[in-house]
């Protein structure tokens, strides 16, 4: 259960994120109004009111680049290009939420430190194709001890040098943990005088000075988008479902969907272990955002992928712990339920999570139902196909926001959005998107 | 005594250490190692079904895989003869692949695996497969059958030019193209020009037996 005293955490979280708006430089005072008018309708959403409309926020990936005439791997190498692409879309389609350019990430750094568990345009996928997860077994089966044992050691010694080519010498680094009596300290060091172990600290120097670049020029790209058109943030900080941290990116899924039958009470202990990591890392970076929203995409956990006693036993624990500990601290947890959850949305609405402190964004699960398990219970978000923005027409588009707006958003929590991430879409789709949004979401 | 009905059972039942127990003691009993293999075909079957059913789903059809492995090491390990675990494929060929643009594999190989389990043989040319690769694989292999997988919205057009690739080589009219992942349905099947979407691997599995049973 959560301990009492979370909503006001919440409150002062959500007045401070208010209170950012008078430390920002708008255009005018009518971007400032709108901007604040905005928020106050996300807001009034994620408490489960009716806004005085329903917001619009769908998940943008790089379709600003494409619609803007440059390539994903333009966007991803080039800050001017990038700003300019996604200040037009900004421009240009009356969404409530920002798109954030940060969330494409700066490419000469994955480049130069060798990031093996992406691949990334003109970097082993087309230039004008997203960045994708390659599935690998950057941690071994037999390494589910020294995760549980020491996750950080690991990470250092084991996990990173796999996971970035740059930091492959990192493996002949002693634990930092023996630094701890002079007689042995200087010998603690002799790892760092090794020329790879040297050669890769200065791409770590140098890769440090790319994300201060990236930042400074990025980060004001984007706060120049905010300042000149008033959307908002909706995403303040980032964790993941300890079932999904070890599937995605560190056992992979089928090693993974392996070790749930040959070693299921490892894979227990460490998503266990990993509990208090993603709550820090949701926390920490929520702060570092400014804004009490912590993103947390869901991906093996889906109907298609596991059953219902895999995900009682295995997925849920852990992903609903994460969940208590971010809102007790006031943070409102954002799942980003990708994929079919239609057998799952029992979970969702566990009465354990307090009423309205979460928000559920859904793809392909069935929004009657949604509304079914979830009205009154949780704000949720849904659900315009990006088969139909790609593939549709405007009448489609707006056809189907109305029903969802009629059907499910009438009692207030909801949220317009589209089911996936936007890449490649028809650009008058999405003004049809925006348009229904408006002429059918006034309460 | 251990049976070859014991062994079936407990390979459909995804028993690891049971079925490579049982294996063992056929194999001391005699048991030929063909009839073996027959045994495991049979409870991959059952794997499939279950999957259909939704009684199993990604964890249960990998760990299938794993215990078969480990039966035709045992195989070659006690009696010194090589296992063919291989599916039979007497049903006809199925080219499959992820289009061009998009490596996301998880789907598509559950989709290979049911195609195989189902009888049919399953030529998978893996991840960001170019268009005319999937022509190639088809004039190869003589598949009546091509499954497309993708799970982006940029691999939408890749799709549409493997459809239209298949135009310009003069065999559209002898193939019939599914398509199918996360990102697809009914209006990009449309927008692609393929012949049918399908919803899941099972999906895919019926419109195998009604393209193939059709054209046999």
């Amino acid at each position: 259960m959560v301990a009492e005293g979370w909503k006001e955490k919440r409150q002062q979280r959500l007045a401070a994120w208010r209170a950012g708006a008078d430390e920002m430089e708008f255009a005018s005072p009518e971007v400032k109004e709108k901007y604040l008018e905005r928020m106050s309708i996300i807001i009034d959403a994620l408490d489960g009111k009716k806004p005085a409309r329903v917001p619009i926020c769908p998940a943008i990936g790089f379709f600003p680049a494409f619609y803007g005439g440059i390539t994903a791997e333009d966007a991803m190498y080039d800050y001017g290009k990038l700003g300019q692409a996604w200040g037009k879309f900004h421009a240009d389609f009356a969404i409530d939420s920002h798109a954030s350019p940060l969330i494409i990430g700066p490419g000469k750094l994955f480049e130069l430190l060798g990031y093996q568990v992406y691949q990334w345009p003109g970097h082993g996928t087309p230039p004008d194709t997203p960045y994708q997860a390659v599935e690998g077994e950057y941690m071994k089966a037999e390494e589910y001890d020294l995760l549980i044992n020491d996750p950080s050691d690991y990470f250092t010694r084991c996990y990173l040098p796999r996971a970035f080519s740059a930091l492959a010498p990192w493996q002949a680094l002693a634990p930092v943990t023996d630094l701890v009596e002079l007689p042995f300290v200087g010998g603690g060091f002799i790892p760092f005088g090794i020329p790879p172990v040297q050669e890769s600290l200065q791409k770590l120097l140098a890769a440090g000075q790319i994300a201060m670049e990236w930042i400074g020029t990025v980060g004001a790209i984007a706060g120049q988008i905010k300042a000149t058109t008033g959307v908002v943030d909706t995403i303040g900080g980032f964790s993941k479902a300890p079932f999904d941290i070890l599937s995605d990116t560190m056992r992979g899924t089928r090693p993974f969907m392996i070790d749930l039958y040959r070693r299921p009470d490892k894979v227990k202990a460490a998503m266990e272990r990993l509990v208090p990591l993603a709550v820090s890392q949701g926390i920490r970076s929520a702060q570092a955002g400014g804004l009490p929203i912590v993103f947390i995409p869901l991906h093996k956990g889906a109907d298609a992928f596991v059953s219902d006693d895999i995900y009682r036993e295995f997925y849920w624990p852990t992903l609903k712990a994460v969940m208590l500990n971010l809102i007790e601290e006031g943070l409102i947890p954002y799942l980003f339920v990708e994929g079919a959850y239609n057998t799952r949305l029992e979970y969702l609405a566990d009465p354990e999570l307090p009423p309205f402190s979460s928000v559920y964004f859904f793809d392909k699960t069935d929004m009657t139902k949604v509304k079914e398990a979830l009205g009154g219970v949780q704000c949720f978000a849904g659900n315009v196909p990006v088969s139909m923005m790609k593939a549709g027409t405007p009448a489609d588009v707006r056809e189907y926001v109305r029903d969802l707006i009629v059907n499910v958003g009438n009692d207030g929590g909801f949220i317009l959005s589209t089911g996936g991430v936007v890449d490649h879409a028809l650009p008058e789709n999405l003004t049809a998107f925006v348009e229904a949004g408006l002429e059918f979401g006034q309460y | 005594m251990a049976t070859l009905e014991d062994l079936k059972k407990a390979v459909a039942g995804i028993e690891e250490e049971e079925s490579l127990k049982l294996t063992s003691e056929l194999l001391a009993a005699g048991i030929a190692p063909l009839e073996i293999v027959g045994a495991c075909r049979e409870a991959m079957e059952v794997v499939g079904s279950r999957f259909e059913e939704g009684e199993y789903f990604l964890p249960e059809l990998m760990m299938a895989g794993e215990i078969l492995t480990g039966i035709s090491d045992k195989i070659r390990d006690e009696v010194e003869e090589e296992a063919d675990m291989g599916a039979k494929g007497e049903l006809g060929t199925v080219v499959i692949g992820t289009v061009e643009g998009d490596i996301h594999d998880i789907g598509k190989d559950i989709v290979a695996f049911m195609l195989e389990v189902n009888g049919y043989k399953v030529v998978d040319l893996g991840v960001d497969v170019a268009p005319d690769d999937f022509v190639k694989a088809v004039q190869e292999h003589d598949a009546k059958v091509v499954g497309m997988s993708c799970l982006l919205t940029v691999a939408y057009d890749p799709m549409k030019a493997t459809v239209e690739a298949f135009d310009k080589a003069g065999l559209r009219d002898k193939v019939k193209i599914m398509i199918g992942g996360a990102a697809t349905d009914e209006q990009i099947r449309e927008y692609t020009g393929a012949d049918a979407w399908g919803k899941d691997a099972t999906a895919a599995v019926s419109l195998a037996q009604k393209w193939i049973g059709g054209a046999a």
